[in-house]
């Protein structure tokens, strides 16, 4: 028989799937951990605008409604951090985080929202029947204002410190533990 | 739970908003550059349809603002750089080419020379048939006379 | 009391298959006859076990037993009583009841069909398939039993997804499994090489009948579902590269090679360990494929509900299996020499070059599927990969691909000159080109589909040539010609048909490459002109269904001012799930398809998109003309029993 070549590297070579599917496991395992805690969403998209003021823009109030409109100037020079809260009359999650938001309001937490592809009337009601949190509503029927924040469906809750830079986005309905887990904490860290 | 909720944000969307000729260009070819682009637009709320593929209202939101961007004058890049500016590099279907990405699209350079070089090896490495022995050479011989 | 008999099925198949895994690999390492003998009688008890829990569960699901937990998430008592008895498999835990009965069929199959193997190997490859089973039933036992019950019994079931409610869906899991599973049984047959420490050109042949079987039912299976999105999903998308879809593509890929490896082992004794690997490595597909979609690290419409600690189950078993696979493939095949000198230019090494490329292929799709996932896991950020990568991947790779095909059933084995084999594709060659200038002229130079015409042409007139070259018809004369054809192994025959139909797919995508579409908003009695038919629009009205409310279109369709048919696309909400899913009308001559969606409707009228999709029906027929010729291949009694090498089969048991 004749020299094979050099037997170490063909061993190597011919274990490389074995390396190659245990590397995809620890990989896989990793990921499964991070489902079942919560670091790990492949249905969560980060927002393009972390770190970032968001783009400017003038929302009008909405109708009917004694709250002042919302427009970037607002968001400057701020005393405190504030949540920015996307919703909408006809949106159920936004139902079932509502109460959450009451909380933070009550706790004197500044929440400014938008109004997103809503009527002024619809919007008022569902306000007046579940509470109002906000201190600044600004109204984007056509949801344009809404894109250009990377917002792809309602309700979207953003944080900004006091220099007007985004935090934090979360999509989806605020509960009571991202609340205090998520949002508490952000808000004593950027007071 | 959670799919219920996801499923409610879809809804309405799904519901609402609809294709309308009014949508489109006038100018074919013109609307056609519109649909390549937004082929490679994902849109957001679907399982990774393209924004041509969609009912979603966002995916008609941002068929919109496409096609108000090119009669603006806008070139493809810039379009595709509008909505990744909002939205992240997620929104766009095709990779945009980065440092994260170089791996994913060498793949196809990298799998041809690896198995290029295995079969290289192969052939260095093959064992020819045992040279015939003196007994054998010789029977051999006298067969072919 | 029927699932409390389902549920004792399923743990007597247990434990028939933990027997069976035991006693005859037990019996193999030590050339025990009677327990490797067991082996067979066990398969065939862990089949009929299993079949036994599948029947207790579709029972369960026709008379609507809402005391079972399974059938109360998943059906409702208003369902059409097919899809109540398909709903059996449309969710997680009755599809892996369906996923375990495939796998102790194939079980029993390889103790029946199998009869010819040594009795070593067979004993071998029953244990492997028994232990992949025990896995399983544990997983359902454990994590996924389908008779966990309800008490008290709910009023109702809570619905099914109205997406699974159709005929094409409700089928395509059978036979995707069947595809899926099969991988099993080729995985089975290496692994059981690599603990025999020989693989020999028998071997090659025992495992291709396999491997072709398998092949040909993921075809059919992808295929099916491919025609499903088609037709269901709204948009006349036929492949999205989603990363389910590709989770049944990465196995077929390596299927595909394995079919092909096979052959050079088995005539040539050469490319034993890329074979073993390639068997490996279509289960390791299979099964990363049945993770991907139960454990929710995807996102994806075909995703079952997620559940990350079955998600933990699977990926142990994965480690298990394949991670066992692979260490003594790394344990095992060092000791294999390759063998078998053969040019570059040749038969062999046109079958490697069909190797590389399928791999890459599957190479790009993995990464491209997996990339995503790894890339948030490791450095927080989110991308897409969608059909754009995808497609501009995979093209350089699969270009050289179709291109060889034509080429490589004519080149002889060993060693071949390329020139004398390019002189007699002559013909073939010119009709491709012909078809891509007659293309490029016709459709107003559009150049990819053109090439796809081009490229479908060549392989089926490459497959043409290569019957013709062998019965030698332009050489002696038609009648010695037809007696050639009669005695042409049928294996040359499904291999020619197999070819061509991928031709024929070719062609389809080339023909879809060219269609069109309109959007037109019409109110009743208007029409709009397209695809050279005049589209009336009727009118809209209710049309109830059994569990759900719809609203339907009448269009009808006229050819010079006569009606010729009329199509009646829907718009169809069902109540219990709250999703309206979009029914739209097809109509075929084989040549083309027109595909009428109805949209919108506002103030009486209605917003149509209409479709002409030129040769859509080809890409389906393709690959069931592919499916075909794999049958006709395993017709072939040569093929089944491996004929020739029976000898050295008996010299090696």
């Amino acid at each position: 028989m004749s020299d094979l070549a050099p037997r170490p590297r063909r061993r190597l070579l011919l274990a490389a799937p074995l390396g190659v599917a245990a590397l995809g496991g620890l990989g896989f395992w990793y990921m499964l951990s991070g489902l079942q805690n919560g670091s790990f969403n492949p249905r969560g998209v980060p927002s393009a605008l972390l770190g970032r003021t968001p783009p400017d823009f003038a929302l009008p109030p909405v109708e009917g409604m004694s709250h002042p409109g919302l427009s970037s100037a607002d968001l400057r020079g701020l005393a405190r951090p504030v949540l920015v809260n996307f919703w909408a009359s006809w949106c159920v999650p936004c139902i079932i985080e509502h109460p959450q938001l009451m909380a933070l309001q009550a706790e004197g937490v500044p929440i400014f929202g938008v109004s997103y592809k809503d009527r002024a009337e619809d919007a008022r009601q569902f306000l007046s029947r579940r509470g109002d949190p906000f201190t600044r509503l600004g109204a984007d029927p056509p949801g344009r204002v809404a894109i250009d924040w990377g917002v792809y469906g309602v309700p979207e809750t953003y944080l900004l410190d006091r220099q007007g830079i985004i935090r934090w986005r979360y999509a989806g309905p605020v509960t009571a533990e991202i609340m205090n887990e998520d949002i508490k904490p952000l808000l004593r860290r950027h007071a | 739970m959670r799919r219920l909720v996801f499923a409610a944000l879809l809804a309405p969307g799904l519901a609402l908003a609809a294709f309308l000729p009014s949508d489109r260009l006038a100018d074919p070819a013109a609307e056609e550059r519109a649909q390549s682009i937004g082929r490679e637009v994902r849109c957001m709320v679907c399982q990774g349809q393209s924004i041509e593929d969609s009912d979603a209202d966002l995916a008609r939101d941002l068929r919109r603002i496409i096609r108000e961007r090119l009669q603006a004058g806008d070139d493809d890049g810039s379009i595709r750089g509008y909505l990744q500016n909002r939205y992240g590099d997620f929104i766009l279907l095709r990779p945009p080419f980065s440092l994260a990405t170089g791996l994913l699209w060498s793949t196809p350079l990298l799998a041809l020379l690896f198995g290029l070089f295995l079969i290289r090896r192969r052939r260095a490495v093959v064992v020819p048939a045992a040279p015939l022995t003196p007994e054998e050479r010789a029977r051999l011989d006298q067969l072919s006379g | 009391m029927i699932p409390e008999l389902g549920h004792f099925a399923l743990a007597m198949a247990l434990a028939f298959c933990a027997a069976q895994m035991v006693l005859p690999m037990l019996g193999a390492s030590t050339r025990d006859a009677r327990m490797m003998a067991a082996g067979q009688p066990l398969a065939n008890a862990a089949m009929l076990s299993v079949l036994v829990a599948f029947i207790c569960l579709a029972t369960s699901y026709a008379v609507n037993d809402t005391s079972v937990a399974n059938v109360v998430q998943n059906s409702h008592s208003d369902k059409p009583m097919i899809y109540k008895i398909t709903g059996t498999w449309g969710n997680h835990e009755g599809s892996m009841v369906l996923w375990v009965l495939v796998l102790t069929l194939c079980g029993a199959a390889v103790a029946a069909f199998g009869r010819e193997l040594p009795s070593v190997l067979q004993a071998r490859v029953l244990g492997v398939l028994g232990a992949i089973a025990t896995g399983f039933l544990l997983f359902i036992l454990f994590t996924s039993n389908p008779f966990d019950r309800m008490w008290p019994p709910a009023p109702d079931g809570q619905g099914l997804n109205p997406l699974l409610q159709d005929f094409g869906l409700a089928v395509h899991p059978p036979l995707l499994y069947l595809g899926y599973v099969g991988t099993a049984v080729t995985f089975a047959f290496a692994v059981a090489a690599l603990i025999e420490g020989r693989v020999d050109a028998a071997w090659g042949a025992w495992v291709r009948p396999w491997a072709l079987a398998s092949w040909a039912f993921l075809t059919c299976g992808i295929a099916l579902g491919s025609w499903w999105a088609y037709y269901e999903l709204g948009w006349g998308g036929y492949w999205f590269w989603d990363p389910v879809e590709n989770s049944s593509l990465l196995p077929w890929l390596a299927s595909t090679a394995l079919l092909h490896s096979a052959i050079v082992v088995e005539k040539r004794g050469a490319l034993k360990i890329w074979t073993v690997l390639l068997a490996l490595l279509a289960f390791a597909l299979s099964m990363l494929g049945t993770f991907l979609v139960r454990s929710g690290v995807l996102n994806s419409v075909h995703t079952f509900a997620a559940d990350p600690a079955r998600g933990v189950f699977i990926l142990a078993m994965l480690g298990f299996y394949i991670g066992g696979a692979f260490a003594l493939f790394a344990w095992r095949a060092p000791a294999m020499v390759p063998q078998g000198v053969f040019a570059p230019i040749s038969r062999e090494g046109a079958l490697v070059l069909n190797n590389l490329l399928l791999c890459c292929i599957a190479a790009v799709v993995l990464v491209g599927t997996l990339y995503p996932l790894f890339l948030d896991l490791v450095a927080g950020r989110m991308i897409s990969v969608g059909p754009p990568f995808f497609n501009l991947a995979t093209l350089p790779l699969a270009l050289p691909l179709i291109a060889a095909m034509a080429l490589g059933p004519l080149l002889p084995w060993k060693r071949a000159a390329l020139w004398p084999v390019i002189q007699r594709l002559w013909w073939a060659a010119l009709i491709a080109l012909g078809g891509f200038g007659v293309a490029l002229a016709l459709t107003g130079a559009k150049f990819w589909p053109a090439l796809g015409f081009g490229l479908g042409l060549w392989l089926i007139a490459g497959a043409a040539t290569d019957i013709v070259d062998r019965i030698g018809l332009f050489r002696q004369g038609a009648r010695i010609a037809l007696a050639r054809a009669k005695n042409l192994p049928r294996s040359a025959w499904g291999a020619a048909i197999a070819h061509a139909g991928m031709g024929v797919t070719a062609l389809g995508i080339a023909g879809m490459g060219l269609a069109t579409e309109t959007l037109v908003a019409l109110n009743p009695g208007q029409s709009a002109r397209f695809a050279g038919y005049e589209w009336r629009f009727d009118g809209v009205r209710d049309a109830p269904g059994p569990n759900f409310t719809a609203r339907r279109a009448d269009v009808s369709v006229l050819i010079e001012g006569q009606v010729a048919f009329v199509m009646t696309p829907a718009r169809r909400t069902f109540p219990v799930g709250r999703m309206t899913t979009t029914e739209a009308a097809i109509r075929t001559n084989l040549m083309r398809d027109l595909y009428l969606v109805l949209g919108e409707e506002r103030d009486g009228g209605a917003v149509l998109r209409i479709h002409h999709n030129p040769l859509a029906p080809w890409i389906w027929l393709g690959a069931y003309i592919m499916a075909l010729g794999a049958g006709v291949s395993l017709s072939d009694r040569r093929v089944r029993v491996a004929a020739p090498n029976r000898r050295s089969a008996a010299a090696a048991a």
